[in-house]
Formats: C-alpha cells, sequence, structure tokens
C-alpha cells in the first residue's frame, strides 16, 4: 500500500497531492500535460524532494519532511519506467537489464527468463541500445525496472514518446505485465485510451490537486472527466465476462450485470474479462421495447439522473442493475419523451461501435 | 631505432615520454576531482577555484616555475616536508619535471573532463539510481564510462601538451642530462651550443613526428571510444 501526502511548490502552481493506492494494480495519474504528474512520481521515487509531506510505502516511511526523513532513491526498491527509455548507451541489452538486478535484494521474485519471455526481448540480448527501435528500446526499460524487483513500479507516460503504431506495439506488453506479475504500479498519461487499457484506478489531476479518485469504472462516470478528456470521449467504462465468442465476426457476448452486452472484441476467449467503453454519444434511449432494429444491444435499465451536459444536450445516467451508462441526448428528446430519474428504458448501442479489450486484472 | 636516434637522443625522447606520461597519471584523478566540482558542485568560492585552474594557461610559464621551486624546493614549506617526512625530492628531478608538467597541463585535461562530463545525461545517472546504485558506484559504472571520450581526449591533450612543457620545467628542474632534459630542453641546448644546428634540427623533427602520431592515435582512439559508447 502506497501512502502519499505531500505539497510541493512549482513555479506555476502548488503541487498539493494525497493519495492512496493498493496492492496489487495499476493506478492511473491522469490529468493534463503540465497538471504535476511526473512531480508527483517523481517524489515517490525520491528523485525529487517534497516541500512538506510524507510518502509511505507498505508501512515503511520513505520520506517526511517534519521528520527529516529521506530515504535514497536506490534504498526504495521502487521501479521507475521513463518518458524516453533512458537504456545505457555504453552496455548491450543484457547488461542493461541485468544492471538493476544485480543490485536487487534476494530471493529475486521476477526472474529474468520470464521476463525476456514475456517482453520478446531473447533477439535483441546482443545489440546495443542505438540498434534498438523506439518501441523495442521502452520494452527493454520496462524490463529493466522489473528486474530490479521493485515493490511499485512508476510509469511515466512510457508510450509518450512513441507513434501511435509504436504505441499499438508496446501497449499488449503493458498489459500482459500487469496480468503476470503482482506488482502495484503507477501509471502517468494524459491519454484517455491508454488508461482505459491499463490502468485499475484512476487519480484525475487538474493543475496539482487531486480532484477525484477511484476505480475506471466509476471515475468514467464523473462530470470532471469531460474537462480533461473532451466532450466526445465521454462514456462509461463497463467490465463484463464473455459468455460466448463468434470467432467468425469477432463479436462477443459479455455478461455486464444482468443484462448481455455484444461487443466487438479480439483475442478474447469464454472466461475472459473484458472492459468496454461505451461513449455516451453513440448510445440511443428508448422508453419502449424497440422492433425490428439492426441495433444488437438492447439493454433494459432505468433512469438514475438526468444532468446537464452542455446547451443542446443533457447526460442521462442509467443503471443496468448494476453497472450505470451515460447517454448523451438532446434536452428536445428529453423532454419529448418525458424522461425522469425512475423511468425505465431500453439503451441502444450498436455492437459495432464498440471495442473492447481484454482485461484478465480483477478490477 | 638505435642507428636512427643517438644515445642522446634516445635519452631526451624516453625522459620526454616518461615526464608527460607521470604528468598525466598523476593529475588525472586530481582533474576529474575538479572537474566534479566545477560542473556539479554549488559552492562559495566556485569562480575563485575556476580561476585557479585556468591560471597556468595565462601566467608565463616561467613564473609558474617559479612559484613550483618556492613550494616544493627542498627548502619551501611543502617541498621540505616531502624531503623531511618522505624523502621525496622535486626540484631539479624526473619527478619535479612531471609535476611542473602536470600543473601546466592541468588546465587543458580540467577543460576535455568539463565538457565530457557536461555531455552525460543526468537521467541516465537518475535511472541508475532507481535500479539501486549508488552515488559511487552511479560514478564507476555509468557516469565515467559516458566520460571515457572526453577522458581520452582530456589524457591525450596534456599528454601531447607534456612532451613539449619548457619553460616550467627548466625553472623548477633545471637542465639536467638523463634526469630532466626533455626533447624541448635537450633542443634548447642543442641551439646554444657552437655546432648543433644539425643536432637541433633533427630534435626538432623529432618533436614533430611525435606530435603527428599522437594527434593521429587520438582520432583513432576517440573513434573507437565513441562507437564503443553507442554515439
Amino acid at each position: 500500500m502506497l501512502k502519499v501526502a505531500v505539497v510541493k511548490r512549482l513555479a506555476s502552481f502548488t503541487l498539493r497531492a494525497a493519495f492512496e493506492a493498493g496492492t496489487p494494480g495499476i493506478v492511473a495519474l491522469f490529468g493534463r500535460s503540465g497538471c504535476g504528474k511526473t512531480t508527483i512520481i517523481n517524489i515517490v521515487s525520491g528523485l525529487l524532494a517534497p516541500d512538506e509531506g510524507r510518502v509511505e510505502l507498505d508501512g515503511q516511511v520513505l520520506q517526511d519532511v517534519g521528520r527529516a526523513i529521506r530515504v535514497p532513491p536506490q534504498r526504495r526498491g521502487i521501479g521507475y519506467v521513463f518518458q524516453e527509455p533512458r537504456l545505457f548507451p555504453h552496455l548491450s541489452v543484457r547488461a542493461n537489464l541485468r544492471y538493476g538486478e544485480k543490485r536487487a535484494p534476494t530471493p529475486r521474485a521476477v526472474e529474468f527468463g520470464q521476463v525476456i519471455g514475456l517482453l520478446g526481448l531473447e533477439p535483441l540480448l546482443q545489440r546495443r541500445p542505438h540498434q534498438l527501435s523506439g518501441g523495442e528500446r521502452q520494452r527493454v526499460a520496462l524490463g529493466r525496472a522489473l528486474l530490479s524487483q521493485p515493490r511499485l513500479l512508476l510509469l511515466d507516460e512510457p508510450l509518450a514518446s512513441l507513434d501511435a503504431s509504436r504505441r499499438e506495439e508496446v501497449l499488449p506488453y503493458l498489459e500482459r505485465l500487469r496480468d503476470h506479475f503482482a506488482i502495484p504500479m503507477i501509471y502517468v498519461s494524459h491519454q484517455f485510451e491508454e488508461v482505459l487499457r491499463i490502468a485499475t484506478h484512476l487519480v484525475l489531476m487538474e493543475s496539482g490537486n487531486v480532484v477525484a479518485q477511484g476505480s475506471v469504472n466509476a471515475m468514467s462516470l464523473r462530470p470532471e472527466l469531460r474537462f480533461i478528456v473532451g466532450q466526445e470521449a465521454v462514456g462509461a467504462v463497463v467490465d463484463g465476462t464473455v459468455v460466448r465468442m463468434d470467432t467468425a465476426t469477432g463479436l462477443a457476448q459479455l455478461q455486464v450485470g444482468s443484462e448481455t452486452l455484444h461487443v466487438s472484441v479480439a483475442d478474447a476467449p469464454v472466461g475472459t474479462r473484458v472492459r468496454v467503453q461505451l461513449l455516451a454519444s453513440d448510445i440511443t434511449l428508448a422508453t419502449e421495447a424497440p422492433q425490428g432494429l439492426s441495433v444488437r444491444n438492447q439493454l433494459h435499465g432505468h433512469i438514475i439522473e438526468i444532468g446537464a451536459d452542455d446547451r443542446e444536450a443533457a447526460l442521462v445516467r442509467v443503471d443496468l442493475g448494476g453497472p450505470v451508462v451515460l447517454a448523451r441526448i438532446t434536452r428536445a428528446a428529453t423532454a419529448a419523451l418525458h424522461l425522469h430519474p425512475g423511468r425505465d428504458v431500453w439503451v441502444l448501442v450498436k455492437a459495432l461501435s464498440t471495442r473492447g479489450h481484454a482485461f484478465r486484472m480483477p478490477a | 631505432m638505435h642507428e636512427l636516434l643517438s644515445p642522446v637522443e634516445l635519452d631526451a625522447l624516453r625522459l620526454s615520454l616518461e615526464v608527460a606520461a607521470r604528468s598525466v597519471l598523476f593529475s588525472l584523478p586530481v582533474a576529474i576531482a575538479i572537474a566534479w566540482l566545477l560542473t556539479r558542485g554549488r559552492f562559495p568560492g566556485r569562480a575563485l577555484l575556476d580561476a585557479l585552474v585556468h591560471l597556468p594557461l595565462v601566467l608565463p610559464p616561467v613564473a609558474v616555475g617559479y612559484v613550483l621551486l618556492l613550494l616544493f624546493g627542498n627548502r619551501g614549506p611543502i617541498g621540505g616536508w616531502l624531503h623531511t617526512r618522505f624523502g621525496i625530492e622535486l626540484a631539479f628531478t624526473t619527478a619535479g619535471a612531471a609535476l611542473a608538467t602536470a600543473v601546466m597541463a592541468f588546465p587543458l585535461m580540467v577543460r576535455a573532463l568539463r565538457i565530457a562530463l557536461e555531455n552525460v545525461d543526468p537521467g541516465l545517472e537518475a535511472a541508475a539510481c532507481t535500479l539501486g546504485a549508488g552515488p559511487l558506484d552511479r560514478l564507476i559504472t555509468i557516469t565515467l564510462p559516458l566520460m571515457l571520450p572526453g577522458v581520452i581526449a582530456g589524457v591525450v591533450t596534456a599528454f601531447a601538451a607534456g612532451l613539449g612543457e619548457f619553460g616550467a620545467v627548466i625553472t623548477f628542474a633545471a637542465n639536467v642530462p638523463g634526469q630532466t632534459r626533455t626533447i624541448p630542453l635537450a633542443l634548447y641546448t642543442a641551439i646554444q651550443s657552437p655546432n648543433g644546428d644539425r643536432e637541433a634540427l633533427r630534435l626538432a623533427i623529432l618533436s614533430f613526428v611525435l606530435g603527428l602520431l599522437g594527434l593521429l592515435l587520438a582520432e583513432v582512439l576517440a573513434r573507437r571510444v565513441r562507437r564503443l559508447v553507442g554515439r
């Protein structure tokens, strides 16, 4: 368990952050660029000293400004994957990977062979960092940090220095690491796409302050999110278990609460947990069971709340017997359909407009 | 070699190489420490230290030699102590010539090392830190290897400059054949003697060849090391 409560005065604002991160799982520090996310993990790692406050990991005080306690970074047992790979240019890939491992306490839970296998590093071992592609470098950096046997792994936008296709190449490896190792991770990002696929928990930040924190599912319903990700990216994140898979079409049936959801998802056999974001603007509401529609998903629920979104639209929260989804509907429609809290509705969403991701870690 | 150079010339060549090598060997660790202080250190008097280090560049070499004589001569405050305590004699010895050479070449060495250190990405040292490496560990496994091109440049420059050091050496260590008479001092002696024209020319050519070889070697080394460091 990581407990952070720190204050750091920066040039443009004062960072006041307090949050906790349980084990295991991935906590995403999410917010716009320059809101203090990297500053926080630099403080956690010990590379930067806070002005006030304390940092505690698994009951050990790593930093307490009041009591003048400061454990140096090299003795914190915290791994760090930086935005740039920061591989040692004078060492081979193998020596880079071994650098932290050699200095780590025994017994070592993370094995060399296992990391090499998971990250596909075998063919790169003899090479030098300058002979690697950007994606390969970041994979080596991930392996190097893992092999230092960290109690906690910090990742500072590890995909930010890569272009879109390289990002797609590295993301699956990150997912694998999350699903294989019980190492808690803190993942800094300003890309909601990434956070959706990687994180179990979300700490929302705005100019140096933590505005909300909780599970990714709960945070996806928060109104503050809209100001960070933009209106078009707002939508409930729901998790479900695959109960049927049609390999020919790539469509899976997910058990979500009491309802069944059809989503397109790659490589998700029956029993896999899958996460999917249902964009609020993709959702249609109906007050009666619709007939003769091509829309595959017709889920029954009831309205919890109708919130104002902007001048023309309202954001309607619908409870699907457990999971909650958001629908962005014009104000005219809410009036015409007499929508109000408590009312039964059908939630319509095309299977093809959803894209699920296998997510083995329990949320 | 023996047909090519006379015993006197061989002596001068051997002495020049020895003096330059010893001066580099002694000054390198000190220069690394000073370069570190000047690049990374934040302390009062940094500008003064910087100026002191660079002083030999602007002072007349004879003045440097004279100050050394006052300090390190057998009756000087440091030299006297070294003499009575350890039996070390610096004035008028090969070791003294190496000391004078080291002081003169010191600014060149520090300059090369500083540039090398400034080019080391502190991010890499921070990465090593999070991987469990303490300060000394980081210096040995990351910082120094990454500085290697600069270390080599500094060593070669200081060595080459050391081969030709004249004023400070002749003032502090005098012109003793077989002891302190390096190539430049032998060359000077030849010019001063009535029939030394031919000898002077031969020594001048020797200096020339030595310098050229040194610079070529430095280039080859630098290229190899750069490849090693992955630049």
